[in-house]
């Protein structure tokens, strides 16, 4: 079904995408450790999150909420229902992967957005498995390593903020979004959880907003695939809080 | 709940997610909702991201600060096609620089 082995010029190919990848996020690690120090998690905490949890955005939503004076049963909510799009990624993973027994569990540790992105990206199955692999591997690893390095210096040298850490953040997440945003069905799904977030965000508990934004996904997920058309809905982003409320 | 149980009690349950799409039987994936949902998840989670971490700040108050520049500096950084450390480290470049003159 698949060739057991990649041209070595392919496989160059998937290794860089993989380093790259792992490098870019991997460095962000030290925005996720400053940051989890400064909420008032202890270095052992922040190492854990990021040992155990391995997925940025629920590392970020749970020292977020602590950060805000959130409980402890929130953080473990939001960050669960942010982590529900691993298992999501999980089942397609799983057919392209096509592991079994013990080996799930390092292939369902390494199921992240960007490991599921590098492997999803390529076309032939030997490419998908070297991608998620290394992507997984090389994220985790770096992920680790720069988590341990921005706890200790954002110990060292204070708030984050001077360096403008939390503007990394945002960034990062914007830069993870933009290849997503190349049809007009996400892009006004985008525009729709935007608002509904910001919309949220002042009436609701910190973590809860971004969970309520979700269900934009969900309606858009639910409704029949648009035809070929006027982009209706993304000239009025302010229109659909509303249908959400519905769902 | 002590912060050691929140961290270990997050962990496992991200664990299991994960886990989860690993046993479930593959036909589950088959349906054209599910996988629609799937592409749409993310767009959603990411987008609320963004928004909220750039233009709230502590009890969700809506605030407009050096946070919006760097955004709007890594929006431009991606028009202009910038690997993805290029992007993130202009945005935060940007904050820096807006504190250290008294801005934000």
């Amino acid at each position: 079904m698949h060739p057991p082995r990649l041209a070595d010029q392919r496989r160059r190919q998937v290794i860089r995408q993989c380093l790259s990848v792992g490098i870019a996020t991997g460095a962000y690690g030290i925005s996720f450790g400053a940051l989890s120090v400064t909420a008032g998690l202890s270095l052992w905490q922040t190492i854990a999150l990021s040992a155990l949890l391995f997925s940025g955005a629920s590392q970020f939503a749970v020292v977020g909420i602590i950060a805000a004076g959130g409980a402890g049963a929130a953080a473990v909510a939001t960050s669960s229902l942010l982590g529900m799009r691993n298992g999501l990624y999980g089942l397609q993973m799983s057919r392209l992967l096509a592991v079994r027994g013990l080996r799930r569990v390092p292939a369902a540790q390494l199921t992240i957005d960007e490991s599921t992105a590098v492997a999803i990206a390529q076309p032939e199955p030997a490419a998908q498995k070297l991608g998620f692999w290394g992507t997984g591997l090389a994220v985790y690893l770096l992920w680790n390593l720069s988590t341990i390095l921005g706890a200790v210096v954002g110990n060292a040298l204070g708030d984050p903020r001077r360096f403008g850490l939390d503007a990394a953040a945002p960034a990062a997440f914007c830069a993870l979004l933009w290849p997503r945003l190349k049809s007009g069905d996400t892009r006004a799904v985008a525009a729709v959880a935007a608002v509904i977030a910001l919309v949220a965000a002042p009436h609701a508990p910190a973590g809860i907003p971004v969970l309520v934004a979700a269900l934009a996904a969900v309606v858009a997920g639910l409704l029949p695939p648009r035809r070929p058309g006027p982009r209706d809905d993304l000239d009025d982003p302010t229109l659909p809080p509303d249908q959400e409320a519905a769902a | 709940m002590t912060l050691w149980t929140t961290v270990l009690l997050a962990s496992a349950l991200a664990f299991a997610l994960k886990f989860l799409g690993y046993v479930v039987p593959h036909h589950v994936l088959d349906g054209a909702v599910v996988s629609r949902v799937t592409a749409m998840l993310p767009v959603a989670l990411l987008s609320a991201l963004v928004v909220v971490q750039t233009f709230t700040s502590a009890g969700g108050v809506l605030t407009v600060d050096a946070r919006a520049a760097g955004l709007a500096v890594a929006v431009t950084a991606l028009l202009l096609r910038a690997p993805f450390l290029v992007v993130v480290i202009l945005a935060a470049g940007t904050a820096a620089t807006l504190r250290a003159l008294g801005w934000g």
